[in-house]
């Protein structure tokens, strides 16, 4: 019996055509996208209403009647808004009260984190660990930085303030939070009930009272118990509070993780032969921390927001320099354009932290689905 | 003014705890020893406490620091200024973080006895006040009967509030509000007919609307704010200091020493009364622990009291507040100091 066989080369093939008009390009993605069906229609339709209803009084109010330059708000006319103090404060509002001869400081710790930030957020990057070493560095570098001493100009932290203040507060708090939010974790499922019995206390504790609360304690009531000599820094003080309630609340979110690691990994890390330590940091904190992270994420977010906060003792940070500088008789009423200003600098800074938490997700997904 | 009872608590909790803050017995010592006044202000407040745009805390309030800062350590620029909230400028008086707290605080009974401070004199009299349109077509507060009225919760203007409407057999409707900012969007926006604070926080909320003429701020002041500086109890020499700092600057006010002329006139004059107060005649400054010129150096650093609040509140400042009973006694106000002798 011979067996037909059938070749078939490339020319045998019809040629490859074009998509049906409609379904491909911007149209297609359009009719893919927004008029999928009547109510995606209808949404579309509303939205963009919506849209035309807002954007262009905003864009109006922002840009096309605003004022941008002048000394006072007189020399704003228009109905818009007027950003003319922009030019004249942004200073305060990056740098508050720090001697503008030396925010070459704030600058350069700034700069210096970029480079102590990249080893531990980004994989596949020249000097591999050992570039570690210099993030390891870098608080302390940083702390010399910015407060001075050994030949730089000493500036004391009432110094600090606008952007720089968040920044400061809310990064010594991730900082800081995360190991000790995974070791409050660790403490409440331990085996130990003493420790287990300080961890939940502590969680609790700082999980249960608002944050103001403890602003207020860290800044009044402690000044009135202590000695006067014995004076801890303020926003040393409002940094340690921050840091304690981020990490009960990141304490709370690892142990989501943990939760959610089956008991067969836990077994299997014994089976092993490893000790507690051991298979906590190869097994089951590597999984564990995996599945938190957007907890995580979510709990830094929240604490840099919350470092706005501290307007409530009399810290200026970015928000209570806007606060201040609408008192400045040349500057009154104009609340709105400070506020919309400072949103932009939390949108960035939170936005970016959202992307990379979604980067990281994608990263690390090792997942058997 | 505000929020006060949270502040209360907090240095009842002093008296009560027996860890006392240290016994402030020598505050001038300890302010000449240290080089540098810490005086306690706002956060910022239109004309009282606010920044240039330098960064400099300047102000009515402000000025009062460079004042007393002049008189003890002749130089007003030695000032350190701590920013305090209403509710942590007397936890901050008393635990002895600041030397003495200028910030628009409200004499008043219990602050001056019970929390244990010393009010040193008055440096503004405020009191409460209303905004409305114009177009209302009323021109007493008495007219208000329904109206809403906008209201910053927690704070004495809004028992003042009740207390006013409720004597006049009034009603109105309140409109809770958290601060001026938020209030004046408020008001703006028509959520309120009337908008009511102290009078120098309306005034300068009136030069920030968009037609400031077609509002007006009715002449009733409903209660008493008398404004000014006050010290820890119990040193009664730095009491003194900062209480005939102030006179100073209204003195010399009476008696036409101003900023520009100070240096001319401590070299001596005919008026006996200007040469004890600028120390080319008698030991005024010695009795309070001070160089002769102590005044004399208040002067010229601040100019009188006149010229502070042409500076920071007077008609050519955006605020555009008028003297009222501001003004000196001999001019029909209630601003009046012990002579100097």
């Amino acid at each position: 019996m011979t067996e037909t066989v059938f070749h078939r080369s490339k020319a045998d093939l019809l040629p490859e055509r074009p998509p049906p008009p409609g379904t491909a390009g911007a149209v297609g993605w359009v009719r893919e996208n927004l008029f999928s069906s009547w109510t995606n229609s209808a949404l579309t339709i509303l939205s963009l209403y919506l849209l035309w209803l807002v954007v262009p009084g905003v864009f109006g109010w922002a840009f096309l009647d605003a004022g941008f330059a002048g000394t006072d708000r007189t020399a704003c006319e228009g109905a818009g808004a007027c950003w003319a103090w922009v030019d004249q404060r942004i200073g305060q509002f990056l740098y508050g009260f720090y001697p503008r001869e030396q925010t070459w400081r704030v600058d350069l710790a700034l700069l210096l984190l970029v480079p102590a930030a990249a080893p531990i957020l980004f994989d596949k990057l020249p000097f591999g660990r050992k570039a570690l070493w210099f993030s390891l560095a870098y608080p302390f570098l940083a702390v010399l930085i910015l407060l001075g001493g050994f030949g730089l100009e000493e500036v004391p932290t009432d110094k600090f303030g606008g952007f720089m203040l968040n920044i400061t507060i809310g990064l010594a708090g991730i900082i800081v939070s995360l190991p000790f939010g995974i070791l409050l974790a660790l403490g409440r499922r331990s085996q130990m009930p003493v420790l287990r019995l300080i961890c939940i206390g502590f969680i609790e504790a700082f999980r249960g009272i608002p944050l103001v609360t403890f602003m207020f304690t860290a800044a009044l009531l402690l000044p009135l118990f202590l000695p006067s000599h014995f004076n801890w820094d303020l926003v040393l003080r409002v940094i340690v509070v921050v840091t304690f309630y981020a990490a009960a609340y990141i304490a709370e979110v690892i142990r989501g993780g943990l939760q959610a690691i089956p008991r067969g990994q836990y077994e299997a890390a014994q089976a092993l032969g490893l000790g507690y330590w051991q298979s906590m940091r190869l097994v089951i904190l590597p999984q564990a921390l995996k599945i938190s992270i957007p907890g995580i994420v979510n709990t830094f977010i929240a604490l840099f927001k919350d470092t706005t906060l501290v307007i409530v003792i009399g810290l200026f940070d970015i928000l209570n320099i806007g606060n201040q500088m609408v008192a400045n008789p040349d500057w009154l009423g104009l609340g709105l354009e400070t506020y919309v200003f400072i949103s932009v600098f939390f949108f960035v800074i939170c936005f970016s932290m959202s992307r990379y938490s979604m980067h990281l997700e994608r990263r690390l997904d090792t997942t058997r689905r | 003014m505000k929020k006060a009872k949270f502040a209360i608590a907090a240095v009842g909790l002093i008296a009560f705890s027996g860890i006392a803050a240290p016994a402030q017995a020598a505050t001038l010592q300890d302010v000449q020893a240290a080089g540098v006044l810490r005086c306690g202000i706002n956060t910022g407040l239109a004309g009282f406490a606010f920044t240039d745009d330098a960064g400099n805390w300047i102000g009515f309030d402000a000025a009062y620091c460079k004042a007393l800062a002049a008189a003890v350590l002749g130089d007003p620029s030695k000032v350190a200024y701590v920013n305090l909230s209403g509710a942590n400028r007397f936890p901050a008086l008393a635990s002895g973080e600041i030397d003495v707290l200028s910030r628009n605080t409200t004499w008043t009974f219990s602050r001056d006895v019970d929390l244990g401070f010393t009010f040193v004199g008055v440096s503004y009299y405020d009191g409460q006040g209303f905004i409305a349109r114009k177009s209302l077509g009323i021109s007493s507060v008495v007219e208000l009967n329904g109206a809403s009225i906008c209201i910053q919760t927690g704070t004495t203007t809004e028992l003042n509030l009740a207390d006013y409407f409720r004597s006049n057999g009034i009603s109105y409707e309140p409109v809770p509000i958290e601060d001026n900012e938020e209030a004046r969007v408020a008001y703006v926006a028509g959520r309120c007919d009337a908008y009511t604070a102290d009078a120098s926080a309306l005034a300068a909320t009136k030069t920030t609307l968009e037609d400031p003429d077609a509002h007006m701020v009715f002449p009733q002041i409903i209660s008493k704010e008398p404004l000014g500086p006050l010290v820890r109890q119990g040193d009664d020499q730095w009491a003194d200091i900062a209480r005939w700092t102030l006179n100073v600057l209204k003195n010399a006010e009476e008696y036409g020493v101003t900023r520009g002329n100070v240096a001319a006139l401590a070299r001596g004059t005919n008026n006996p009364e200007i040469n004890r107060m600028l120390g080319s005649e008698g030991s005024l400054g010695a009795m309070l622990g001070l160089n002769a010129d102590w005044a004399v150096k208040v002067i010229a650093a601040v100019g009188n009291y006149g010229e502070i609040f042409e500076e920071f509140l007077g008609p050519n400042t955006p605020l555009e507040l008028q003297r009222g009973v501001n003004a000196l006694y001999k001019d029909g106000g209630l601003q009046y100091a012990p002579p100097m002798r």
